[in-house]
C-alpha cells in the first residue's frame, strides 16, 4: 500500500501516514499465525444454508489480541464465516454448519454451551449501525443491564469507560440521555462499538463496519479498531482491501466459500502465495 | 379520440376520480354530523309556546273552535286526498295542505303529547309571556298559565292566566320549585347513598348466613354475630326510613294550580316539577342559561319516562366502561398470542392455517359471538362460577346472567383479531438488524422481545386497539344478549366493595338508539333523543379513539425507527 492509492489521502494525509506507515510497518517482521496464542481456531468447517453450501472446509487459527481481517468478492461467504463465531447463524433457518469452531479451546457449537454468554464474550459490529431507539446512555448500559446490573454507579462508569474508548466520550458527553438516533452515522457506529465494548467482550468481529459511513468517519472507526486491538482479538469482514491493509495485521482471502489464503496482511498484500489472491488484490477480478 | 387518450393517458382523470371519491366521503361525512347535531342538539332548545284558536272542517254542522297551547315542532305538506280519507273535509281543489306538528304535551289531560293541525285552520296564533313550560318527572311537559300555588292547601299567592304582567304567583312558584329540588336531592342521596348501603350490607348478610348454612358451619355464635349486625343495620334503615317519610311530607307540601287550554284547570304537586321557565318572555341570554342546563340534565342524569327524557348518563358511562375493561382484556390476549405467532411458532403450514383463522374471525357477524358469549361464557363459565364462589346465592346467578363482564369479554373475543394481526404487523416491520444488535450482547431472545421489539412494536399495537376500541364501541348485537339492558342506572362502579360490580348489566348509548327509536311508545318524543344519542356515542367513540391515538403518538415519537 502506498499513499497514492489511498481515497483518504487527499482528506486527511497525516492521519493517513500514522495508521499506514506507523502500524503496519511495525509488523512487517510479525511471526505466523499459527505462533502466536489461539483465541478462535476453526476446522474444517462446512456451512449449508439449505441445499447452498456457503463454507467448504474452512480451517484457520486467529490469534489473540491481533487484528484479523476478511477480504474476498461479494458471497464469498466471509461474513457467513464471521457469524459463526457468535452462532448468529443459529438464527438462520435451515442453516446446517459442521466441523468445528472453538474459543480458548472449548467448542463453541457443543450442547452445553449457553449462545446469550457465548455472544456476550464475542461481540459483533454489524454493517449498517443499529443503535436501540433509546438515550445514548441506555444504548451502552443496555449489555450490561440484561446481566443484570443496574447500580447507577457501575453503569454510569462503564458507560463513560465505553464511550472513552470507541472515542465518542467527548462528543456526547452533554447529551447521555438524548436519542441515539439523533446521531450521526459514523458517531451512531462508534456507539455501538461502545455498546459492544461495554459488556467485555473477548472477540470482536466487526462486520463491514464502515462501508455505510462517509471516509472521515471510516477513518475515525480504523483508528478506533487500532486502539481496541491492544485489548480485543478483532475480526474485520471488509471489501475494502486498502481498508484490510491499513487495519490488519493478518489477513485472510477467500473465495467461493473456501479460504484460498491466510497469511500476515504484508504477506498477502505484497508477496501472495496464491494466484487467485494476487488476481484478487490487483483488481483483476471481484 | 387522440387527444381523449391522450387526455386518458396523461392520468389527470384519476386524479379528479380520486379527489372526488375524497370529496364525496367528506361531505358524507361531515353531512352526517350536522344533520345529528342539528337535529340532536335542537331538542334542547327552550322553543316558544304558541297559543292560537283552531277550528278544522267537520262533515256537519259548525267548525269545532279550540284552543291550542304547544310547541310547533314540524311542519310538511300533504295531499286534500289523504286528509279527506282520514276524515277532514277539506276541499279537494287544493292540492296540498300545510300540516304542523304541535307538542301539546299535557299527557295527563290530553292523551298524548303531540297532535297534527292544518295550518290554514289556525288563527289569532300569539305567544303570551306568561305560558309557563313544566318539565315534570312523569307525564311529560305541561304547557299552561300558573293561577295559583298553594302550600299544604292554602293559597299563597294567585295571578290572573288572562294577564301576561302579573307575575305574582310565578314568582312564589320559582323558589318553591328550587326548595322542592333541594329536598328532592336529599331524597335521591338517601335513597341511592345510604338506603342502598344498608341494603347492600343485609344482602350481604343474607348471603354470609347462606354460606354458612351450605358449608354446616352455622354455629350460634356466628348466626348470632350476623343477627346481631343484622339488627344493627336494621335499625339504621329504620332511622333512615323516618327521615325519608320526613322529607317526603315536605315535598309534598306545595302544589301550583294551573289552568291549561281550553281552561281546564288542574293541580300540580310542585314535588313533580324538574324545571320551569316561560319561554315567551325570556331574552336569548337567559333561553341559552337553560339550553346549557338541559343539555348537561342530558349528560349528567339518569333516564325518566321510558328514557325519552332526563339524560344518558349511565348509558355513556356504560359504553365507556365496557370499551376500557375490553381493551383491558383484549391487549395483553392479543399481543401474546400475535407474539407466539411471529416470533417463537415455526412458520409452516400450522401457523398459516391459524393466521388465516384469525383474519377470517374478524368477519364473522357480531351476533355470532354474542350467542357464542351467552353459551359459552354466561350459561356454561358464568354457572360454574356460580357453583364455585357464590353457592349461597344460588338460585339466583350472579355471574351466570348476562353481564358487564361477559359484554367485554365477548367483545374482547369479537376484537382480538384485529389485535393480532396488527401487532403481527408491527413485529415483522422491527428492523432484523436490531434484534440481532440485541442478540449479539448477549441478550437471549425474550430479553430482546421484551427490551428491544415490544416497545418498538408498542404503536403497532395502539393502531391494533384503536381498531378493536372503534369496532366495540359501535357493537350493539351481540351486547343485546350478553349484559346490555333497557334501563339499569345502578352504576357498575360504586362506593360499594368490591366497587366493580361487573356482574351487573349495564346500559349502552348503541342499544339506547334502538331503544329510544324504535321500542318506544312515545316516537314523537324519542325521535330528537335519537339523534342527539347518535351524535353523543360519535363524540364518544371519537373520543375514545383520540385516547388511543395520542397513546400511539407518544409511543411513535419515543420508539422512532431508523431510516433504513
Amino acid at each position: 500500500m502506498t499513499e497514492s492509492n489511498s481515497e483518504y489521502a487527499p482528506v486527511n494525509r497525516s492521519k493517513f501516514k500514522k495508521i499506514d506507515m506507523g502500524k503496519l510497518g511495525s509488523h512487517v517482521q510479525s511471526p505466523s499465525a499459527e505462533d502466536l496464542p489461539s483465541s478462535i481456531s476453526v476446522s474444517d468447517l462446512n456451512l449449508y444454508y439449505g441445499a447452498a453450501h456457503a463454507l467448504k472446509d474452512v480451517n484457520m487459527t486467529l490469534p489473540r489480541q491481533r487484528v484479523t481481517a476478511f477480504i474476498g468478492p461479494s458471497g464469498c461467504g466471509k461474513s457467513s464465516l464471521l457469524r459463526c463465531f457468535n452462532r448468529m447463524n443459529d438464527l438462520v433457518d435451515g442453516c446446517v454448519i459442521k466441523g468445528s469452531i472453538t474459543l480458548d479451546g472449548a467448542d463453541i457449537y457443543h450442547r452445553s454451551v449457553d449462545v446469550a454468554d457465548l455472544r456476550r464474550r464475542v461481540g459483533m459490529v454489524f454493517q449498517k449501525p443499529n443503535p436501540f431507539p433509546k438515550s445514548i446512555y441506555e444504548n451502552v448500559a443496555y449489555g450490561l443491564r440484561i446481566q443484570g446490573i443496574n447500580k447507577k454507579r457501575i453503569l454510569d462508569e462503564s458507560v463513560e469507560k465505553s464511550l472513552q474508548s470507541a472515542a465518542l466520550w467527548d462528543e456526547v458527553k452533554d447529551r447521555l440521555h438524548d436519542s441515539a438516533l439523533g446521531l450521526s452515522g459514523g458517531q451512531q457506529q462508534r456507539l455501538v462499538i461502545a455498546r459492544t465494548v461495554a459488556v467485555e467482550p473477548e472477540v470482536l468481529l466487526l462486520d463491514e463496519p464502515a462501508s455505510a459511513l462517509d471516509p472521515i468517519s471510516t477513518l475515525k472507526i480504523e483508528e478506533l479498531i487500532n486502539d481496541l486491538k491492544d485489548r480485543y482479538t478483532i475480526i474485520i469482514v471488509t471489501h475494502n482491501m486498502q481498508q484490510a491493509a491499513r487495519v490488519s495485521d493478518f489477513t485472510a482471502f477467500m473465495y467461493m466459500g473456501k479460504m484460498i489464503e491466510f497469511d500476515t496482511a504484508d504477506n498477502i498484500f505484497t508477496n501472495p502465495a496464491e494466484k487467485q489472491t494476487e488476481d484478487y488484490i490487483t483488481g483483476r477480478y471481484g | 379520440m387522440s387527444t381523449f387518450k391522450k387526455f386518458f393517458d396523461s392520468g389527470t382523470p384519476w386524479i379528479w376520480i380520486n379527489a372526488g371519491a375524497v370529496a364525496i366521503s367528506v361531505i358524507m361525512t361531515v353531512g352526517l354530523l350536522l344533520l345529528l347535531a342539528f337535529n340532536g342538539l335542537s331538542h334542547f332548545w327552550p322553543k316558544d309556546i304558541m297559543f292560537a284558536n283552531y277550528a278544522q272542517p267537520v262533515n256537519e254542522g259548525e267548525p269545532l273552535r279550540r284552543e291550542i297551547v304547544g310547541e310547533r315542532v314540524d311542519r310538511e305538506h300533504v295531499s286534500a286526498e289523504r286528509i279527506i280519507s282520514s276524515g277532514i273535509p277539506v276541499s279537494a281543489s287544493t292540492p296540498l295542505y300545510e300540516r304542523e306538528l304541535i307538542k301539546i304535551g299535557n299527557r295527563d289531560l290530553n292523551g298524548s303529547d303531540f297532535t297534527w293541525l292544518l295550518t290554514d285552520y289556525l288563527s289569532d296564533i300569539s305567544f303570551p309571556a306568561n305560558l309557563t313550560t313544566f318539565e315534570r318527572r312523569e307525564w311529560g311537559n305541561f304547557y299552561g298559565y300558573v293561577q295559583e300555588v298553594r302550600e299544604a292547601g292554602s293559597t299563597v299567592a294567585q295571578s290572573d292566566p288572562l294577564n301576561p304582567n302579573d307575575t305574582r304567583a310565578w314568582e312564589a312558584l320559582e323558589q318553591r320549585i328550587e326548595r322542592a329540588l333541594s329536598i328532592h336531592e336529599q331524597i335521591e342521596d338517601l335513597e341511592k347513598d345510604e338506603i342502598g348501603e344498608v341494603n347492600y350490607a343485609l344482602e350481604r348478610l343474607r348471603l354470609e348466613r347462606r354460606g354458612l348454612e351450605l358449608r354446616g358451619t352455622d354455629t350460634p355464635e356466628r348466626t348470632g354475630a350476623i343477627d346481631a349486625e343484622e339488627a344493627s343495620w336494621e335499625a339504621n334503615y329504620e332511622v333512615l326510613q323516618a327521615r325519608l317519610a320526613q322529607l317526603y311530607e315536605q315535598i309534598d307540601r306545595d302544589t301550583v294550580v294551573m289552568s291549561a287550554m281550553n281552561a281546564e284547570v288542574t293541580e300540580i304537586s310542585i314535588s313533580e316539577i324538574v324545571r320551569a321557565f316561560q319561554p315567551n318572555g325570556m331574552h336569548i341570554g337567559n333561553k341559552l342559561v337553560v339550553y346549557g342546563q338541559k343539555l348537561w340534565e342530558f349528560l349528567s342524569d339518569d333516564p325518566r319516562e321510558a328514557n325519552t327524557e332526563g339524560g344518558i348518563f349511565p348509558a355513556i358511562f356504560g359504553t365507556v366502561t365496557m370499551v376500557l375493561l375490553m381493551s383491558v382484556f383484549v391487549s395483553p390476549f392479543g399481543v401474546v398470542a400475535a407474539v407466539y405467532l411471529r416470533e417463537y411458532a415455526r412458520q409452516g403450514f400450522i401457523t398459516r392455517t391459524i393466521r388465516i383463522a384469525v383474519n377470517n374471525l374478524a368477519g364473522v357477524p357480531s351476533i355470532v359471538y354474542g350467542v357464542f358469549g351467552l353459551g359459552f361464557f354466561i350459561y356454561f363459565l358464568g354457572s360454574e362460577v356460580d357453583q364455585a364462589f357464590y353457592p349461597e346465592a344460588l338460585p339466583a346467578p350472579t355471574f351466570g346472567t348476562p353481564g358487564m363482564l361477559w359484554a367485554s369479554l365477548t367483545l374482547a373475543l369479537l376484537t382480538v383479531p384485529v389485535v393480532i394481526v396488527s401487532t403481527e404487523e408491527g413485529l415483522a416491520r422491527i428492523p432484523r438488524s436490531l434484534r440481532e444488535g440485541s442478540l449479539a450482547l448477549g441478550a437471549t431472545k425474550f430479553e430482546t422481545l421484551w427490551r428491544v421489539v415490544l416497545p418498538m412494536a408498542s404503536p403497532a399495537m395502539m393502531t391494533g386497539l384503536i381498531l378493536a376500541v372503534a369496532r366495540a364501541a359501535g357493537e350493539v348485537a351481540p351486547l343485546m344478549l350478553v349484559g346490555v339492558v333497557k334501563l339499569a342506572p345502578a352504576l357498575p362502579v360504586n362506593g360499594n366493595y368490591p366497587y366493580f360490580h361487573l356482574d351487573q348489566k349495564f346500559m349502552h348509548l348503541g342499544f339506547h338508539i334502538y331503544d329510544v327509536g324504535f321500542q318506544s311508545p312515545n316516537v314523537e318524543a324519542a325521535r330528537p333523543l335519537v339523534f342527539a344519542t347518535a351524535l353523543l356515542l360519535v363524540v364518544v367513540i371519537a373520543l375514545l379513539n383520540q385516547l388511543a391515538v395520542s397513546i400511539r403518538n407518544r409511543l411513535r415519537e419515543k420508539y422512532k425507527q431508523l431510516d433504513m
